[in-house]
């Protein structure tokens, strides 16, 4: 049973897995920079906010957007140390590409 | 079609085709811009969902600061692979498709599986930022103050991370100064009185020097 053509809250949660779906291909594809990988991590959470606040208004309730809230707080914590880790990686090794972080060789 | 489910899927394909845009494209810019884009797409479609304060707040906290860090970031670092990686498009992209494929289809089959959300979405009240901040510093005060421990962690840990000493720089070290000893700063000699003429006061016999050793090990060390 496909949805119909107004929105209602699957559209919203299909669109939420689509653009998690992209990130997730972005993250496989990229090679080359880890500061766009940071960018994708914060689009995974923005996706996972479209959640929070598509079930929100779904329900009428409130608490949903509070949660979106403290996950914003978070994304922006977890921006501000990836990137101070991405300029000590930088200074070290001259460059931000993934392969040049491969002391564990995992 | 209502104007509401235009402008849903207005901003969805552009939402999609930015975010398209942060994974390819080329240069970080053109990335951090396209993410611009996605998060003004995003704060328009939670104002569409009745989180208006949400999407402001969106637009301010990451359009305004986040990105600006982001870009800042860019600009510093020296964005160039050394050895350009030249992805073989034509090997790579049909596996990345492919998982994309089975991802989606995934996710779909179980968002469209559940028995809810057949209705339309309740036309939104105007206006929840009120109730937002009640709830928000009434029954959820403890989580806030929890965030905001983690955000000054957060400002503390990248603080850390990037600090580099000034060698310069003119400071103290605590264990040296508590590996001191008196011996060190204050030396009490025995020497004759040079001046017979005023020996009323009685200081003839002990005189204390502060400093002034001829090795240089004076009170300055």
């Amino acid at each position: 049973m496909m949805p119909g053509i107004e929105p209602t809250l699957t559209h919203y949660l299909l669109l939420s897995a689509a653009l998690l779906t992209i990130c997730m291909v972005g993250l496989i594809a990229n090679r080359r920079n880890m500061l766009v990988l940071l960018m994708i991590v914060e689009l995974v959470l923005l996706s996972a906010n479209l959640n929070f606040v598509a079930v929100s208004a779904y329900l009428s309730d409130l608490n949903g957007q509070v949660m979106t809230m403290f996950v914003l707080a978070t994304a922006a914590a977890e921006s501000a140390v990836g990137l101070a880790l991405l300029i000590v990686v930088f200074r070290r090794r001259k460059t931000i590409g993934i392969d040049a972080v491969n002391t564990l060789k995992g | 079609m209502s104007f509401l489910a235009l402008l849903f899927y207005i901003f969805s394909a552009i939402l999609l085709a930015s975010a398209l845009g942060v994974i390819a494209a080329r240069h970080p810019v053109h990335s951090a811009l396209s993410l611009v884009l996605a998060f003004f797409t995003m704060a328009a479609l939670w104002i569409l969902l009745g989180a208006e304060f949400l999407g402001l707040a969106l637009i301010i906290i990451y359009v305004g600061a986040v990105m600006v860090f982001f870009l800042f970031v860019i600009m510093m670092l020296d964005t160039r692979h050394p050895e350009k990686i030249k992805a073989n498009w034509r090997v790579t992209l049909p596996p990345l498709v492919l998982i994309g494929i089975i991802m989606f289809a995934e996710l779909a089959m179980l968002i469209m599986h559940g028995s809810h959300a057949r209705e339309a979405m309740p036309v939104p009240e105007a206006g929840n930022t009120l109730a937002l901040g009640q709830a928000m510093f009434d029954r959820y005060i403890y989580s806030l103050e929890v965030v905001a421990i983690l955000l000054l962690s957060a400002m503390v840990a990248a603080i850390a991370l990037t600090h580099r000493k000034n060698p310069l720089a003119k400071r103290q070290d605590p264990s040296k100064q508590m590996a001191v000893k008196a011996e060190d700063r204050l030396r009490l000699v025995k020497m004759t009185a040079e001046r017979e003429e005023d020996n009323e006061s009685d200081v003839s016999s002990g005189n204390v020097s502060l400093g002034n050793k001829p090795d240089g090990k004076g009170i300055s060390s």
